[in-house]
């Protein structure tokens, strides 16, 4: 195992690659303000990796808060709930921040707030019982991915899996929603992960963070002291941007590799974001589901960034109109971070459950480099912390072959921008990698 | 509101850009500049100017011609120019210099398609084309701080203290080893002062637009192998490493991005590679220098160097060979 020093663990092994960003965490210190509920929502049917939900509700239906409006019969999905009460105005396509027309609940509100009467808290005494939970809570990874969490933490009886690590690393630039969920809902945190550990018999707990903030770092390592069993411990991160990568995580707090088309699930371990373990103490507490989240609402353009408590499905502009509007021209917004967030098209799209920032940048922030010539200096290679050659994608992907493309390793890549922000030639790497895994894709489909 | 930017993540960027890493570049070849105007006079200068201009001149046109976008902003052209000019002897006369610039962007780079593409560094591919085509300009060489003594005008002939060493030799009759520091020797314009091209590698280092690996690599073989060749003698390997074109060759050439490996386990490789060919040529070969033969051919051999140091992805599985090996093994 790691080095213990003052009962804080140090990273097994320092990853490789990444890359130095600037912080920006100018809402660190802001307290989580909740947002006045918004006329109505927008709810799109697919809010998650897996399989899109079909409503359950038809144009005229009145809904309650938490009740559930859309769910599916796949495995790998979840239930989307209503954010706020009031009557369902229309299912219809909507488009959200990808630029996609996605299927989507509409609803107006009442005004009235009124709880759904059906919400109770779950009993969970074994795994099953929590699975199911977590299944009905709708929760999905809320650090950015938005993968169904109750698939997460099913954990296959196959394989033993004995290590939990719980991602507070939040190293993409500008977001605090993490870091404010230490501070403000410790008490959440430490339910969760001792009523993890419980049911799903973890043996080491590991909670990630980045050693700029000393802050988080000191209130987890009071949970982690709160129970003597000594199972959960604290684990300081370099603060160096992709730590908080789920395959870099297991490294660091394991030193297992997980092999290239695996999950941490094939060498042991779970990863989850903070703010989904908090969410799984509330819900098995208070049953109420997941309609609402944590922004980072941040950016050059934005009047007054700030953390933000928001329904599901409120449109972002009225996000940013709660935060005093634009104070200057914004170029670019972003949802999500600015290492992989997405560029929204416009601003009347909805926050998915998925969303953790929205960040608006007037010109002077966003330096789109002038692409150059590749000049063959390596620093994509040196940043790359799946050790690809990113350099090398472009030619492959024009050429649309899928076997160098395999073998350079591509399907590994996560997107995680290192390569694109270190390149002095400005050549939009991530692009070309997205192009090579569909090129891949394509070529599997046709076999 | 305006029109949203919509590009694909990630949305920040680090400052470093091309004509950035090739302005701190030109900045780290300063000082060699002006320790050659002391040297060996105002005519490096002019040396050097032509250089650059013509370096300029034929990538402009080069590109033009091609009907390809023009590449000047990136600096690399001056880059080019600059080490060309240090590469040659202060009496070359400018015609030739012409000639070796053009050679240098028009063949070695732009019908490789420009900055990145070339196998084979520019500077270096012009430098060896005039060594063959011009032999005695380019190895006349003009003893050094005499250019104000008589004006300039009848600069006085000398030979380079690499053409007079033997191991364990006498040195009485070469500049002392301080002078070879300063850099009072014979040599190209820009080569001898070992102090201004240090300084001028430690900023390239400091400003992270190289890494040591490859001079360090370089200038450590050349000097175990001369200690080795001189039997423990080690004021000839210091004559050795302050010789000839290896500090310039080692920091300045050989770290080109283009035609050096893009790992450290190649960088590795291509350096020691470098460093023996270069003792290997001053050691047995006819040839009065070897940094430059040697910067080539290992720049030729660049892609076996970069297939066979392939790093592993994240996670892949170990590549059969390797597999076999371990199995066997255990
Ligand atoms: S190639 Fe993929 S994993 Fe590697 S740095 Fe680029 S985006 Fe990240
Ligand atoms: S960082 Fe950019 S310029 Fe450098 S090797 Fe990679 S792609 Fe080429």
């Amino acid at each position: 195992m790691s080095k213990i020093s003052d009962g804080i663990l140090k990273a097994v092994k320092q990853v490789k690659g990444g890359v130095l960003v600037d912080h920006h965490k100018d809402t660190k210190d802001m307290a989580t303000v909740r947002i006045t509920p918004p006329e109505r929502v927008i709810l799109p049917m697919q809010q998650h990796i897996g399989a899109p939900c079909v409503p359950v509700v038809r144009v005229g239906d009145h809904v309650d808060v938490g009740q559930l409006i859309a769910d599916s019969d796949k495995y790998v999905s979840a239930p989307i709930h209503a954010s706020i009460s009031g009557k369902v105005t229309s299912v219809a396509d909507v488009k959200v921040a990808n630029g996609r027309m996605v299927p989507a609940v509409t609803i107006e509100n009442d005004g009235e707030m009124t709880l759904f009467e059906g919400i109770a808290p779950p009993t969970v005494n074994n795994k099953e019982d929590l699975i199911k939970a977590i299944r009905n809570s709708g929760l999905v990874g809320l650090g950015g991915a938005g993968f169904p969490s109750h698939v997460k933490f099913n954990l296959p009886e196959d394989k033993e899996i004995d290590t939990l690590v719980i991602n507070a690393a939040e190293c993409e630039p500008f977001i605090t929603v993490d870091y404010r969920e230490c501070i403000e809902n410790t008490r959440n945190i430490v339910d969760g992960v001792y009523l993890l550990k419980k049911i799903l018999g973890f043996k080491n707990i590991i909670i990630a963070v980045e050693d700029n903030k000393p802050d988080a770092i000191k209130i987890l390592k009071e949970i982690a002291d709160s129970h003597e069993d000594n199972v959960v411990k604290v684990m300081t991160l370099k603060s160096k941007y992709p730590q908080g990568a789920e395959k870099m995580m297991v490294q660091s707090a394991t030193g297992r590799i997980v092999p290239m088309g695996k999950l941490p699930a094939d060498v042991g371990c779970v990863v989850a974001n903070v703010g989904s373990v908090a969410f799984i103490a509330r819900h098995v507490r208070t049953g109420r589901p997941i309609i609402s989240r944590t922004l980072t609402v941040s950016g050059s353009a934005i009047a007054n960034p700030m953390n933000v408590r928001v329904p599901i499905g409120i449109e972002a502009s009225k996000v940013i109109e709660f935060c005093g509007g634009f104070k200057k021209e914004p170029v670019k917004i972003i949802a999500g971070g600015p290492m992989m967030g997405t560029a929204l098209i416009d601003t009347d799209v909805p926050i998915l459950k998925s969303n953790n920032a929205l960040l608006a940048f007037a010109d002077e922030v966003v330096t789109n480099k002038k692409e150059r010539a590749c000049i063959h200096c390596g620093r994509c290679v040196d940043a790359c912390p799946m050790s690809l050659i990113p350099t090398d994608i472009e030619a492959m992907a024009m050429n649309k072959d899928a076997e160098s493309l395999i073998k350079a390793g591509i399907m590994g890549c996560m997107e995680c921008g290192s390569c694109a922000f270190s390149c002095p030639a400005g050549k939009p790497l991530v692009q070309y990698m997205r192009l090579g895994k569909d090129v891949v894709r394509e070529a599997g489909a046709k076999k | 509101m305006k029109k949203l930017t919509v590009s694909a993540s990630p949305h920040v960027r680090s400052p470093k850009t091309v004509p950035g890493i090739m302005l701190d570049v030109i900045i780290a070849l300063v000082p060699a500049l002006i320790a050659s105007v002391v040297l060996f006079g105002f005519r490096s200068l002019l040396v050097t100017a032509v250089c650059v201009v013509s370096c300029i001149a034929s990538e402009y046109i080069a590109r033009k011609i091609m009907k390809r976008d023009n590449t000047i902003g990136d600096l690399s052209a001056i880059v080019t120019g600059m080490l060309l000019a240090f590469n040659l002897p202060v009496s070359i006369p400018l015609w030739m210099c012409v000639v070796g610039s053009v050679f240098a962007i028009v063949v070695v780079k732009q019908f490789f398609g420009g900055i990145g593409q070339n196998f084979v560094n520019p500077a270096i591919g012009g430098r060896i084309m005039m060594l063959v085509s011009f032999a005695s300009a380019m190895t006349d060489w003009t003893a050094p701080l005499e250019w104000f003594k008589n004006g300039g005008i009848d600069a006085m002939s000398t030979a380079t203290p690499l053409a007079s060493l033997t191991a364990n030799g006498d040195y009485s009759s070469l500049p002392s080893l301080l002078d070879m520091f300063l850099g009072v020797r014979g040599g190209c314009l820009g080569e001898t002062c070992a102090l201004a091209l240090i300084l001028g590698g430690i900023y390239l280092v400091a400003r992270r637009v190289i890494k040591p690996v490859i001079p360090l690599c370089f200038i450590g073989t050349v000097a175990v192998i001369m200690l080795i060749a001189g039997k423990g003698d080690f004021e000839f390997m210091l004559y050795e490493v302050l010789s000839g074109g290896l500090l310039i060759g080692a920091i300045f050439m050989a770290t080109d991005y283009a035609t050096s490996p893009l790992t450290t386990k190649g960088k590795i490789i291509f350096a020691v590679g470098c460093g023996v060919i270069t003792s290997v040529i001053r050691l047995f070969a006819n040839l009065p220098e070897g940094v430059s033969y040697s910067i080539i051919i290992m720049n030729i051999l660049v892609p076996h160097i970069e297939s066979i140091t392939r790093p592993r992805p994240f996670g892949a599985e170990k590549e059969k060979k390797e597999k076999k090996k371990e199995e066997a093994a255990s």
